[in-house]
């Protein structure tokens, strides 16, 4: 493998899971033994079984408890995480690269205010001039900052805010596809030499009944308890057990990293994202496109998995992953971590990144449908396809 | 033409617009908002779509002549979308398949309430306060809604264009808040200067206006509330502006590298020259005081275009009509162009659109080549009584005919975003 100056490389990962905060726990469990311990709140959004937040010591990222305040729990994931991305990437107290950085954050919308929507509609059952309640309601019950909160691209200001990362800030929407094309077009940006530093993530969080609601929609959601990733009963629901996730990552070209001396974690060596119907193996023809590149060739290759869960679609994913890369371990760490829709993508390379990284023999975390690793991987690939639409493939290398 | 005329000052593609495509409270396509625009005629009008006693903001720039097959923001952000989309695409003498990306400014969805009402109406009663979401669950466990998670999603819109389309891999649907039409650009010059495609589809949309988003921006005071006359209430640079007027619209332009375009004897419009973004950390709502986010953003859109300060002929201004904005704007570009910003024009198309939030962006780039192409520099209106802190040459209330071969457009919004784009006219 040669190295080019505008190779891409992960030079600082920020993660946070139901299985801890930062890097280190996620390390202990790419290297154990053993799948990890399983981590689900079941009674609180029953019946739908999430993945919960870890216990977060917010101030450690977001020291004012202004800035706190301004927030609710989804910004705050995401602002902590980008915070704990830059601290691993050595750059937190770096004010000249935070203000020259470019960021590219993969959203959702903030919380809504559940009270104020329940006050309104349980109103509307006992009234018929439901458009002139709604006015009386909103105008007197909403928070004027709630507004902020919600909208989608106040994660990325408060970064900027929190964090001063303002070389550029960039909001992506659209559900898997938003983290895998924030990811794609950072990778295409730095290779171009257009970005030579890019912080690029996103936060989920799975509690909340207005995301739920948002599966359910669809009938996607799992119901019950948890079950393995690879084996969800289709009777229990639609196979997604969601998971409150953030995941950024510190991009680098190669010749700024080494440059100022960073650690790297692992190269992206190509990325792709595509879309359109599902029918008839056109997905699976678009996933042998967008896994081009991989061969294989080099040392043993690992896969994260970025599968949702949802019944019918993963089993098609695990299908084609075993006919692609018959010899490669699959990971599917939405058994792990919960599925987390935006931010699936950037957490299957945050995992990736560590696994290489740390030359981890990533034990199986669905026994009965993974294989053991004999060997540490020097090629990761990730994959997401989208519960829906869009899918995305990431090829990474490690460094040598 | 040799190949390095295809090349920047910075040996990177050229990039050329070839198709332009707009609806707006003034109308629908380019012919009629160009003719409405340049006659100084307001679009802002009373609202109709919801009712509005009590609410202090009662006017907005909604587009209302279109016929929806279903009342919501996602259907009226793809309708505007794919209306200006099929108009750009004819322009620029595209048929068949686009076969390049899709940048989408979307805005942010969130569920209409005409929904949570239906769904409240299927439900068991309440069992304790706040517990609608558990109810709407249950009507949804019982009988998934695919239409409703449909009008929740916020790849929705891009999904549809980029299948009628024919675009390339996967959509980026973004929002850099009222930047988002100028960052969608930003995003196809920046593919196409990367190699990665010849042509790119850019598209800024907003169909947005319901009664909550309304009372959320008015909430924050961000509104104009001199409903009465609706024509006269964006008055941007005035001392009596007193906030936005919230509007609809979309635009969207064909981007191509110039080399392409020539190679395919297709008309080219413009240049898209160059672009410039500089991030906020001062406030979730307000900019910096000293203006120097917005400064480095116009300077770095000045630099990325490889042209000076006094090539400048024309700006299209963000001017929202809020007391905060048009200060800090005139701040930023004070300190920019210096005592050469007094033989600048400077005009704010939301004088008469309003301010399209997503789509702003997009449709004001729309405008400015257009300028160009016209000679003729539209207005601001409702320019009655000067702010006499900000002197700029506005276009007072009527058109100006005036030759300009290049243009900045700027466009700011929440969460610190900026963002500016340098136009020239079409390389003689």
């Amino acid at each position: 493998m040669t190295k080019a100056p505008n190779d891409v490389v992960i030079t600082g990962i920020g993660i946070v899971t139901c299985q801890g905060v930062g890097t280190e726990p996620h390390i202990a469990l790419l290297k154990a033994g053993s799948a990890p311990e399983l981590k689900i709140e079941a009674e609180r959004f029953a019946p739908y079984p999430v993945h919960p937040m870890p216990e977060i010591d917010w101030s450690q990222q977001i020291a004012k408890r202004g800035d706190q305040r301004q927030m609710e729990n989804w910004q705050r994931l995401g602002v902590f995480t980008a915070g704990l991305a830059l601290d691993d990437a050595g750059l937190k107290e770096n004010a000249e690269a935070c203000g020259t950085m470019d960021m590219i954050v993969a959203a959702g919308g903030g919380e809504r205010d559940i009270n104020v929507d329940s006050l309104i509609v349980d109103e509307g059952l006992k009234r018929n001039d439901r458009e002139h309640l709604l006015n009386e309601k909103l105008t007197t019950e909403l928070r004027p900052t709630l507004f902020l909160a919600q909208l989608s691209n106040l994660m990325a200001g408060n970064i900027s805010i929190v964090h001063k990362v303002t070389g550029s800030s960039r909001t992506f929407m659209g559900e898997e596809a938003a983290g895998i094309s924030a990811i794609e077009t950072a990778f295409a940006r730095i290779r171009a030499g257009q970005s030579t530093h890019t912080l690029v993530g996103g936060g989920f969080i799975a509690e909340r009944p207005d995301v739920i609601l948002l599966y359910e929609a669809l009938g996607a959601h799992a119901t019950g308890g948890w079950t393995p990733l690879w084996s969800r009963d289709p009777e229990a629901g639609g196979g997604i057990v969601s998971g409150s996730v953030g995941a950024f990552l510190v991009l680098e070209s190669r010749a700024h990293a080494e440059a100022r001396g960073a650690r790297i974690y692992a190269m992206i060596e190509d990325i792709g994202g595509d879309r359109g119907g599902r029918e008839d193996g056109r997905l699976e023809r678009r996933l042998d496109v967008l896994a081009g590149l991989a061969n294989g060739e080099g040392g043993a290759t690992v896969v994260f998995s970025g599968a949702s869960g949802i019944n019918d679609l993963s089993t098609r994913e695990k299908t084609w992953l075993e006919g692609r890369f018959p010899n490669a371990p699959v990971r599917g760490y939405a058994g792990v971590t919960g599925h987390a829709l935006e931010t699936q993508f950037p957490l299957g390379l945050a995992l990736a990144g560590l696994a290489l990284a740390n030359e981890a023999k990533v034990p199986a975390f669905d026994p009965a449908g993974e294989t053991a690793m004999e060997r540490p991987a020097e090629t990761a690939i990730v994959t997401t396809i989208g519960h829906h639409r869009g899918e995305g493939v990431a090829i990474l290398k490690a460094e040598k | 033409m040799t190949k390095a005329a295809y090349r920047d000052h910075l040996g990177r593609p050229i990039v050329a617009v070839t198709g332009m495509g707009v609806i707006t409270s003034l109308g629908q396509g380019l012919k009629d908002n160009w003719a409405a625009l340049s006659g100084g005629v307001s679009g802002i009008h009373g609202i109709t779509r919801f009712p509005v006693d009590g609410l202090n903001t009662r006017i907005a720039g909604t587009v209302d002549f279109v016929d929806l097959p279903a009342e919501n923001p996602v259907e009226r952000s793809y309708f505007y979308a794919r209306e200006t989309t099929e108009e750009a695409l004819a322009q620029a003498g595209l048929s068949g398949d686009f076969g390049g990306p899709l940048f989408l400014a979307a805005p942010p969805i969130e569920p209409e309430w005409s929904a949570r009402f239906a769904l409240a109406d299927r439900a068991p009663p309440s069992q304790r306060p706040g517990d609608a979401y558990d109810r709407f669950l249950t009507v949804l466990r019982d009988k998934p809604d695919p239409a409703l998670y449909e009008a929740w999603l916020f790849g929705a819109i891009s999904e549809r264009l980029a299948d009628r389309f024919g675009t390339r891999g996967l959509p980026v649907t973004l929002s850099t808040a009222c930047a988002s039409g100028a960052t969608a650009i930003q995003l196809g010059v920046e593919a196409i200067r990367q190699g990665r495609t010849e042509r790119a589809l850019t598209v800024g949309t907003d169909g947005s206006v319901t009664a909550e988003a309304l009372i959320r921006f008015a909430l924050l005071s961000a509104l104009s509330t001199q409903n009465d006359p609706p024509q006269k209430a964006s008055k941007p640079f005035t001392k009596d502006r007193d906030g936005f007027v919230i509007a609809e619209g979309a635009a969207t332009l064909v981007l191509e590298s110039l080399e392409s375009a020539i190679a395919r004897g297709a008309r080219v419009l413009g240049i898209m020259k160059g672009c410039g973004e500089k991030a906020d950390h001062f406030h979730r709502t307000r900019s910096s005081p000293d203006g120097g986010p917005a400064i480095a953003t116009i300077r770095a859109a000045l630099e990325d275009a490889g042209i000076a300060e006094d090539a400048i002929g024309y700006i299209n201004a963000h001017g929202t009509s809020t007391p905060e904005n048009d200060k800090m704007e005139y701040l930023a570009m004070s300190t920019v162009f210096g005592e050469g910003l007094s033989k600048i024009a400077v005009s704010s198309n939301k004088s008469m659109i309003g301010h399209t939030l997503t789509a702003a962006g997009a449709i004001e780039a729309v405008f400015s080549l257009q300028t160009m192409l016209t000679g003729t520099l539209p207005p601001t209106i409702n320019y009655q009584n000067p702010d006499p802190t900000i002197v700029l040459d506005v276009v007072p209330n009527v058109k100006r005919d005036k030759q300009v071969s290049a243009v900045l457009s700027n466009s700011f919004g929440f969460g610190g975003q900026n963002a500016s784009l340098v136009m020239t006219a079409e390389p003689a």
